[in-house]
């Protein structure tokens, strides 16, 4: 969810009828989270359909007042697995990125190995971890990293795989080592792809700990969901779901919200030609 | 005159043994302090010719000698400018010009200490290129004709005893290249720094050069050196002037039955 600045305040003038007053573009995305709720409200209402099958989002509402207490915990302990997850990946990512993209001979060594593992569903390896870990908040901080930590690497990798030819061949000429043209502009010129690929990897991250936490764990939104789900409490299901959206949407916003503090400059310039 | 570059005999051939061969009996001199023009058609080799002088590439056969020193590696001594200016957008302007002073070895360990005196020599050169004032922007703020001044000043602020120019000016339009040309040639004229350019501008090499060489089609080799007869300092107006023309017209039919050569 990136900010939308752009100031249309300024062709404003007191004398204009309200509807021209208001900044549409920067009130849309509200209106239409509205509408979307309402739609959906009207829809079960129309339908008749049982909560049990679609509650309406007044109903769901309702559950998330109802059953806060343990929502707030679950989702706390959610997010806490996905960020510790996220961190690692972040990390883990930025150091594998910069090894890979170190030179052809391992990029291209490593590249298949990578895409073999990154074609693994991570679910599937839910209960290799869970055998080494047992259950809980491990197998989940673990698999919210291995799901989120490969879109990171790839685009570290082509950041620094991508250095336009005459750079190195201006900085070589002048004696510099591999080291310096890595720090000086491999490395630079990498992180606007790798504050991009936040976005992604936070949002995997989420998958990640959520699938984990509902196979096996005690704690969080994925385990509140699933036994919620076994007792009928449909709308305690959708609750959580609400919940997880709005971690994501908080989540990402704060990423994008980095990459424009941090790389505000990739997206004047035409880094990209 | 002492030679600066010498280039005797050169082979170089890419993808060993059975690859393409870029050049292949390549002589060429170069004084101190000259200004050489390389023209020839397309795929002649020129790139490669940069990079045997500026010891990116290690040549097969034969001798690159480049301030009295057989090249093997990487010389150090030169400043190179491509027609892509290459700016680092995250950099300003006058952070990029001082970027060479952060490799070269006789420079980057005194950089922190002597910053002011670095910078100032860095502002000194915006203006000679008639950039005064806008080090602090970044490169994405300029022109395309204003980064490739910026450029000039990146490839000179280590005081390079060799200026190598890879086409700078052929992404620009005619009066901007106009501009250059004089800002090039009064660089020349004031620091007396030994300049090669590679071009495709016969014009260009014409008002430019001291010497210019017309390499052949693929293998490249030099086919004929022309020593340009036309006074220091040149204006402008000496493009107009019939011996210019001539000259040119010389220059393009050598490179027009090169190609047919080929």
């Amino acid at each position: 969810m990136s900010v939308v600045t752009e100031n249309t305040a300024a062709s404003v003038t007191p004398g204009k009828p309200l509807a021209r007053r208001i900044n549409w573009v920067k009130l849309a995305p509200w209106l239409y989270t509205v509408g979307l709720f309402v739609l959906w409200e009207l829809l079960v209402i129309v339908l008749q359909t049982p909560p049990t099958i679609l509650p309406a989002p007044s109903r769901v509402f309702q559950a998330i007042v109802q059953y806060w207490s343990p929502i707030w915990k679950n989702s706390l302990q959610t997010l806490y697995t996905t960020t510790v997850g996220f961190a690692i990946a972040v990390v883990a990512g930025l150091a594998i990125g910069l090894f890979i993209g170190w030179s052809k001979a391992i990029y291209a060594g490593l590249y298949p190995l990578m895409i073999g593992f990154n074609a693994i569903p991570k679910v599937a390896l839910v209960p290799i971890l869970v055998i080494w870990f047992g259950i809980g908040a491990v197998p989940a901080i673990l698999t919210a990293f291995l799901i989120s930590f490969f879109p990171i690497v790839v685009n570290v990798a082509t950041g620094l795989a991508t250095i336009e030819p005459e750079t190195e061949d201006v900085l070589r000429a002048l004696g510099a080592k591999k080291l310096d043209i890595m720090l000086k502009v491999g490395i630079p010129r990498s992180m606007p792809y790798f504050f991009g690929s936040l976005k992604i990897a936070i949002t995997l991250a989420f998958v990640g700990s959520v699938v984990s936490e509902t196979v096996a764990s005690n704690y969080g939104l994925g385990n509140m969901m699933s036994s919620a789900q076994s007792q009928f409490n449909v709308p305690l299901v959708f609750a959580g779901l609400l919940m997880l959206a709005v971690e994501g949407i908080a989540m990402y916003a704060l990423m994008a919200w980095i990459e424009m503090r941090m790389t505000g400059w990739a997206h004047r310039s035409s880094m990209s030609h | 005159m002492p030679h600066l570059v010498s280039i005797d005999n050169v082979d170089m051939r890419y993808g060993g043994a059975a690859g393409t061969l870029a050049v292949s009996g390549l002589t060429m001199k170069v004084g101190k302090g000259e200004f050489a023009a390389v023209v020839g058609p397309s795929g002649c080799g020129k790139s490669t010719l940069m990079k045997l002088v500026t010891g990116l590439h290690i040549p097969q056969s034969g001798v690159v000698i480049v301030a009295d020193k057989h090249v093997t590696k990487p010389v150090s001594i030169v400043g190179m400018a491509f027609q892509n200016p290459t700016m680092l957008p995250w950099r300003t302007t006058l952070d990029n010009i001082l970027l060479p002073l952060e490799i070269v070895e006789r420079h980057r360990h005194r950089l922190r200490a002597n910053k002011r005196e670095y910078v100032e020599k860095a502002e000194h050169l915006l203006e000679t290129v008639g950039l005064k004032g806008f080090g602090s922007k970044f490169p994405w703020q300029l022109s395309g004709g204003m980064q490739q001044r910026a450029n000039l000043c990146r490839a000179l602020i280590h005081e390079p005893e060799l200026l190598m120019l890879d086409e700078p000016f052929g992404a620009l339009d005619a009066f901007t290249r106009e501009e250059l040309w004089c800002v090039i040639r009064d660089l020349h004229a004031a620091q007396g720094v030994t300049i090669i350019l590679v071009t495709h501008d016969l014009r260009e090499a014409t008002f430019l050069a001291d010497r210019i060489f017309v390499m052949s089609a693929r293998p490249g080799k030099v086919l004929k050196e022309h020593a340009v007869p036309f006074a220091r300092p040149r204006d402008l107006e000496v493009m107009y002037e019939k011996g210019f023309n001539d000259m040119v017209h010389e220059l393009h039919g050598e490179i027009a039955s090169a190609r047919v050569v080929a």
